[in-house]
């Protein structure tokens, strides 16, 4: 393992499925401390991506490295310090947790046995770790994976939809586990449709569509460019309405019940309070927005249905 | 789960991540038999090979009180003079469908199972490499098969010995073998069989690799030798019989003559030998870049 190489790069992955483009010339770039997150819609190519990634699938073009090794070259060999798993993970149901990760750490080696007991303790199965697998819950399989993962001793943790099935407790304390797990340093790449999930746990992002990556990138720098919203509350909103509305450099006006909400950058603002103040409209509170993930997301990934905001497009376009 | 809020961060990262060093294939192999005895289906070939020849013998008993025996062949008509006529008879009519059925249970699911059930995945991202895998599951197949026809050996000699005694043996050339000689010339018999039943075996884990479907695997690997059987049928095609696989199956009475006749051994060690190794080679490169896609 390469110290100083990324734990994931991936350069132009392509996957193609004869007429089917799965994956489209994807770059990633996982950072050592990342807790990355990886988002699309279903079919966005999130899992093929991830496949690629731990050498489950061959790609079509281009290449995926984790600390620098190719797990297409190199096999298990480029798995070193890496876990995780994709999709549901799967064991062995006419087995015993404890003989599945029996086996698993038979497969790995390197004292992983010994570790059995800590991590069915992490993941609150000790007291289950002698019955079949086959008898457990979903919530349970997603533990016992982690359980898996954390046998290795991972400094990356690859997760595919890991609160997938969970009720809410099981997804806060999955939560916790993650960001628990992130703190002591393991890079995490987190595949994930639970967009509060990504928001609360991720610093990075990707987001997919179409098996194009659309926006790559720090997750503060999205929203900040992506949610230049304000949101306005005045003494005489109708008369705002039309004076905002004439405004140069400001979008999307529109009235609701928490008074005026518009797109726009700071000096649009600066010049629409003089404005307001000219019409004798008084201020009650003029507050920036944050776009949501949420907001994000659908504008990025629905493009068709809800025109992106500017800033956003132009992202997007520009990549 | 909520103790992970106060797990220690010795329990989760204190020391080198693991996967530096390759498990031995010794102990993949091993894990592999594992998974196959804690398997209930695995049992029920087995179960086939030890009720048939307790069957056949307590079937010979009831009908030796009332007809004083009868039948065709050397070992029929000793059958009741010596126990160790039994595995030989057992051996005779097992190998031409029984033993290859038994042998293509297990490898034809060896490979296809693991991939419908998505643990394939489970197992290849751990630290031992794909080529390791494909070998321990091979070997953990052909040992199926070994179990299997040793295990039916020995039910069907301790069944025909309590039954009618440690007696020696006439071979096929019409000489008298000592029961001790006899005894080793049964399980010798059952190790040659043993070459045909790997080329059966290998057949099912290539199906079982490219099919990705259990069914589709044990099917094909047991049409394949009924279509042999239909083929040595055919007349005109007597040319091929010597490298049909089923032709094979019967190789190891060479050495139930005096002196052994190691022609049709050595014969079918070849011919099985071209249908082993390239099964096995396709199935290696399939293996080694196919997708794991599935689970």
């Amino acid at each position: 393992m390469d110290a100083g190489a990324p734990p994931v790069k991936a350069r132009g992955l392509v996957k193609r499925y004869k007429e089917v483009l799965a994956v489209d010339h994807i770059d990633l770039n996982v950072r050592a401390g990342d807790v990355y997150g990886f988002l699309g819609p279903n079919g966005a190519g999130k899992t093929t991506t991830l496949r690629m990634a731990l050498g489950l699938i061959v790609p079509t073009e281009g290449k995926v490295e984790l600390f620098g090794r190719d797990p297409m070259r190199e096999g298990a060999r480029a798995l070193q310090g890496v876990a995780g798993f994709v999709e549901a993970p799967r064991f062995y149901p006419y087995m015993t947790a404890r003989k599945n990760l029996q086996l698993l750490a038979a497969l790995d080696g390197a004292g992983a046995k010994q570790r059995i007991g800590e991590v069915l303790e992490i993941v609150e199965l000790s007291d289950r770790a002698g019955h079949r697998v086959g008898g457990f819950s979903h919530g349970m399989r997603q533990r016992l994976g982690i359980a898996a993962a954390l046998l290795r001793r991972p400094q990356l943790l690859m997760l595919d939809e890991p609160a997938t099935g969970l009720d809410p407790a099981g997804m806060r304390d999955m939560r916790l586990l993650i960001r628990r797990l992130a703190d002591e340093g393991i890079t995490v790449l987190l595949s994930s449709h639970q967009l509060p999930e990504v928001q609360e746990l991720c610093d990075r992002v990707a987001i997919v569509q179409k098996g194009r990556v659309v926006y790559e990138g720090a997750l503060s720098d999205l929203r900040r460019q992506g949610g230049a919203g304000y949101r306005l509350r005045c003494t005489d909103e109708q008369r705002a309405l039309e004076v905002t509305r004439a405004q140069a450099g400001i979008a999307n006006v529109a009235l609701g019940e928490h008074g005026l909400s518009f797109q726009a950058e700071e000096p649009a603002v600066g010049a629409l309070s003089l404005a307001l103040a000219g019409a004798g409209v008084g201020i009650l509170a003029l507050t920036p927005e944050l776009a949501t993930l949420e907001d994000l997301f659908f504008r990025l990934t629905e493009g068709e249905a809800t025109p992106p905001a500017a800033p956003l497009r132009e992202m997007a376009e520009a990549r | 789960m909520s103790a992970v809020a106060q797990a220690p961060p010795a329990l989760i990262r204190d020391a080198a991540p693991v996967g530096a060093r390759r498990p031995s294939l010794l102990t993949i192999w091993r894990w592999e038999l594992r998974k196959l005895i804690a398997q209930k289906r695995t049992y029920l070939g087995l179960a086939l090979v030890v009720i048939l020849p307790l069957f056949f013998v307590i079937f010979q008993s009831a009908r030796h009180h009332h007809e004083h025996g009868g039948g065709q062949g050397v070992f029929v008509a000793q059958i009741t003079q010596s126990g160790l006529a039994t595995p030989v008879l057992m051996l005779t009519f097992l190998c031409l469908f029984m033993l290859p059925l038994v042998a293509a249970l297990v490898a034809g699911d060896v490979v296809a199972a693991e991939d419908s059930n998505g643990t394939l995945k489970t197992i290849l991202t751990r630290s031992a490499d794909r080529g390791q895998i494909f070998a321990a599951k091979t070997l953990a197949a052909m040992t199926y098969a070994t179990v299997a026809v040793f295990l039916s050996a020995a039910v069907a000699t301790a069944a025909g010995v309590i039954a009618w005694g440690f007696h020696s043996l006439t071979s096929l050339s019409g000489t008298v073998v000592s029961a001790p000689e006899g005894l080793l010339l049964v399980f010798a018999s059952n190790a040659i069989y043993l070459i045909a039943l790997f080329a059966v075996a290998s057949i099912g884990v290539l199906l079982s690799t490219v099919t990705r479907n259990s069914a589709a695997a044990v099917v094909g690997t047991i049409g394949l030798v009924i279509g042999l059987y239909i083929i040595s049928g055919i007349p005109g095609l007597e040319g091929i019989h010597p490298y049909l696989l089923t032709q094979q199956f019967e190789a190891w009475q060479g050495l139930l003559r005096t002196p052994t006749d190691w022609t049709p051994i050595a014969h079918s060690a070849w011919v099985c030998a071209l249908y082993a190794v390239p099964s096995l080679i396709a199935a290696y490169l399939v293996f080694l870049r196919r997708d794991v896609a599935g689970g």
